[in-house]
């Protein structure tokens, strides 16, 4: 295990990582670091390249500038069972399973730990009952994905990225299909691991959510890191607008003391918006910027 | 089908294992016993049992003679071409996510058609023995080469290029094959191209088996070994990749291997339709879709298909002999077209 010295140890840095598709870029000189044992949150609208940027962190994606360095190490020089073994995704899209099931996905997650010859031992079944316990994916183990719905389909690959045994776990909108039940079980437990020493980056379009349960955000758009810090530091009515084009009151949850994030309107539909001055109309700005991106965006995807 | 307990990997493979090489020993006994010469299933087996030093009681000479020089490589050689279509089939289906994949679909088959063609044609099979099989395997080869570097071009691979252009490079060197045959001066030419178009193991002797085995046994323990990275594959590159499998690597080495296990088979079998697709499907519905259970059975079932159907094809209109490609084709087409109306929707969302 790494962090040998102490709660400052560098789970992952980020500096400068930039990627570009046809001239476009979707990551610009992004900087993102998590210190082991820390959640970090990557909070923006669609397009802004947060599923990019957890892509180009796990190496599944070749990033054209930049480094990236996991435990210290240079993501290049590790080899890919090396990185997976360090590093877990769960993707936001469960891919189509060609019928194996829950038990054998998750079973998957051990192959960053085999080698070529080695055959799953009761050591790997045991990780990955284990981690279909936390997950709550142990009732359909032995049932094919296509079975399950959404919401159970992003737990099962939870599962798997925990059976990967990760220091380092990424996570692409982990709420996105789930009931608010699921929502707070996972976040919970992300946090519980977190508390545990797993270093998490997870990103979350759930403004309150991400809030309440990480203990930093960063706010990306337009590929770029537009703020980072503490959720009191980074949710502000001008960062929203600035990122979202939304113009939002901030209060504090009186029962969970966590910042609430209310979305009043676009900034784009209000009456007399142009009369405003200032930061109104460079968020304008970036809500034409915004929407080209994301026509390039799915133009590629 | 869905609630069933699944067997462990280990179980289902060495379970699967069992009965497929039973089966095997028995549909060889008696498809050795069977022909013009009928040999009794007991003296088939004293005649394989007899080299390894074991006191066996008499069997005719003749018996032996045919055996050994006619029936045993004949079965050595569908056997082999049978595991090579069962486990490049499997490979093709998992590399494509899509059941529908056969062995054929990067040219090889269309490939391997248009060098025994050209030998043939030119004469050059009659040149010697092994002169049609290597033609036939350069051509394969070729074929799957050319059909690869076309999705590669500009460094950017794509599957689904990779699949186009099957498509379309079967079609072309298809055509050329029609081109050839039209043109062909002699009718004796005309009927060998015909009868090698439509796959069989005729006088199929222990030069073919010589050739093609080691090929196909070496290209089934690569795929063994790598069934586990095509398992991550399936769920797509990205996943794979987030696992930690050098999937660009990874899916070359596949292709490869299973190109070249088809060739193989081609180049002494000429084109035998659909055992590739049917027997991984049949297996998959059977055994899951684990590779590392997948392939290795796939091997066998398609071994026990072939000879099956082989020992059908040379029996059923004896004197005669009916053509083995025609027939798995007989079987296979509308097996096909069943799973095309089960999979339908499947199929349709691609």
């Amino acid at each position: 295990m790494s962090g040998q010295n102490g709660m400052a140890a560098s789970a992952l840095d980020a500096r400068s990582v930039t990627f570009s598709v046809d001239a476009k870029r979707l990551l610009d000189r992004v900087d993102l670091h998590a210190d082991r044992g820390q959640f970090i949150g990557l909070i923006g609208p669609n397009g802004a390249g947060k599923s990019t940027l957890l892509r180009a962190i796990s190496s599944v994606l070749k990033f054209q500038q930049g480094a990236v360095s996991l435990e210290g190490e240079d993501l290049r020089s590790l080899g890919a069972k090396r990185i997976a073994s360090t590093l877990a995704l769960v993707p936001q899209i469960a891919p189509y399973t060609q019928g194996f099931t829950t038990f054998e996905l998750v079973l998957m997650g051990r192959y960053p730990h085999m080698g070529r010859l080695q055959v799953e031992g009761e050591h790997d079944d045991r990780i990955a009952g284990e981690a279909m316990r936390l997950t709550e994916t142990e009732a359909f183990a032995e049932r094919t994905l296509d079975t399950l719905s959404g919401g159970e389909r992003q737990r099962v690959f939870l599962a798997r990225a925990l059976a990967q045994e990760p220091r380092i776990l990424l996570l692409d909108e982990p709420t996105s299909n789930l009931d608010i039940l699921h929502q707070l079980k996972i976040l919970t437990l992300v946090r519980q691991l977190v508390d545990d020493g797993l270093t998490a980056v997870a990103a979350i379009h759930d403004l309150n959510l991400a809030s309440r349960f990480c203990d930093r955000l960063v706010v990306l758009a337009e590929g770029r890191v537009l703020a980072e810090g503490l959720a009191a530091e980074v949710l502000t009515p001008e960062t929203i607008e600035e990122a979202f084009g939304v113009r939002s009151a901030v209060h504090r949850d009186p029962s969970t003391d966590a910042l609430m994030i209310s979305p009043i309107a676009a900034v784009d539909d209000e009456p007399g918006a142009r009369g405003r001055v200032g930061r109104t109309a460079s968020a304008a700005q970036y809500g034409i910027a915004r929407r080209e991106e994301s026509e390039a965006a799915s133009a590629i995807g | 089908m869905r609630g069933y307990r699944r067997m462990g990997v280990g179980a289902r493979l060495s379970l699967g294992t069992a009965a497929l090489l039973a089966l095997v020993i028995i549909v060889g006994l008696i498809s050795l016993s069977l022909g013009p010469v009928e040999i009794p299933v007991t003296h088939v087996a004293w005649i394989l049992i007899s080299p390894f030093g074991i006191n066996v009681p008499e069997f005719g000479r003749t018996e032996q003679l045919v055996i050994e020089q006619i029936r045993l490589p004949r079965l050595v050689v569908g056997a082999s071409v049978g595991i090579a279509l069962g486990v490049a089939g499997a490979t093709m289906q998992g590399l494509f996510r899509n059941p529908m994949a056969d062995p054929g679909i990067i040219g090889v088959s269309a490939g391997g058609a248009l060098g025994a063609v050209v030998a043939i044609s030119t004469g050059a099979a009659a040149l010697f023995l092994l002169a049609l099989p290597v033609f036939a395997f350069v051509g394969a080869i070729a074929a799957a080469f050319l059909v690869y570097a076309i999705a590669a071009v500009g460094g950017r691979f794509s599957m689904a290029t990779l699949l186009l252009a099957g498509v379309a490079i079967n079609a072309f060197l298809g055509a050329v094959v029609s081109a050839i045959i039209l043109f062909l001066p002699d009718n004796e030419a005309l009927r060998e191209v015909l009868f090698w178009l439509a796959g069989g193991l005729d006088s199929r002797s222990w030069e073919h088996a010589q050739i093609a085995s080691p090929l196909i046994l070496g290209s089934v323990c690569v795929l063994l070994l790598m069934s586990r990275d095509l398992n991550l594959l399936m769920l797509g590159d990205d996943e794979a990749r987030s696992m930690g499998v050098r999937v660009g690597r990874t899916r070359v080495l596949l292709l490869a291997t299973a190109a070249l296990a088809t060739g193989a088979a081609v180049a002494v079998s000429g084109t035998i339709a659909f055992v590739g697709l049917v027997i991984p499907h049949i297996m998959r519905l059977l055994l899951g879709p684990d590779n590392r259970v997948l392939i290795p059975l796939s091997a066998l079932g398609g071994a026990v298909f072939v000879l099956v159907v082989d020992t059908v094809a040379r029996t059923i209109i004896a004197p005669a002999e009916f053509r083995l490609g025609v027939l798995t084709a007989f079987v296979g087409a509308p097996f096909f077209i069943f799973l095309l109306i089960r999979n339908k929707r499947q199929v349709y969302s691609l």
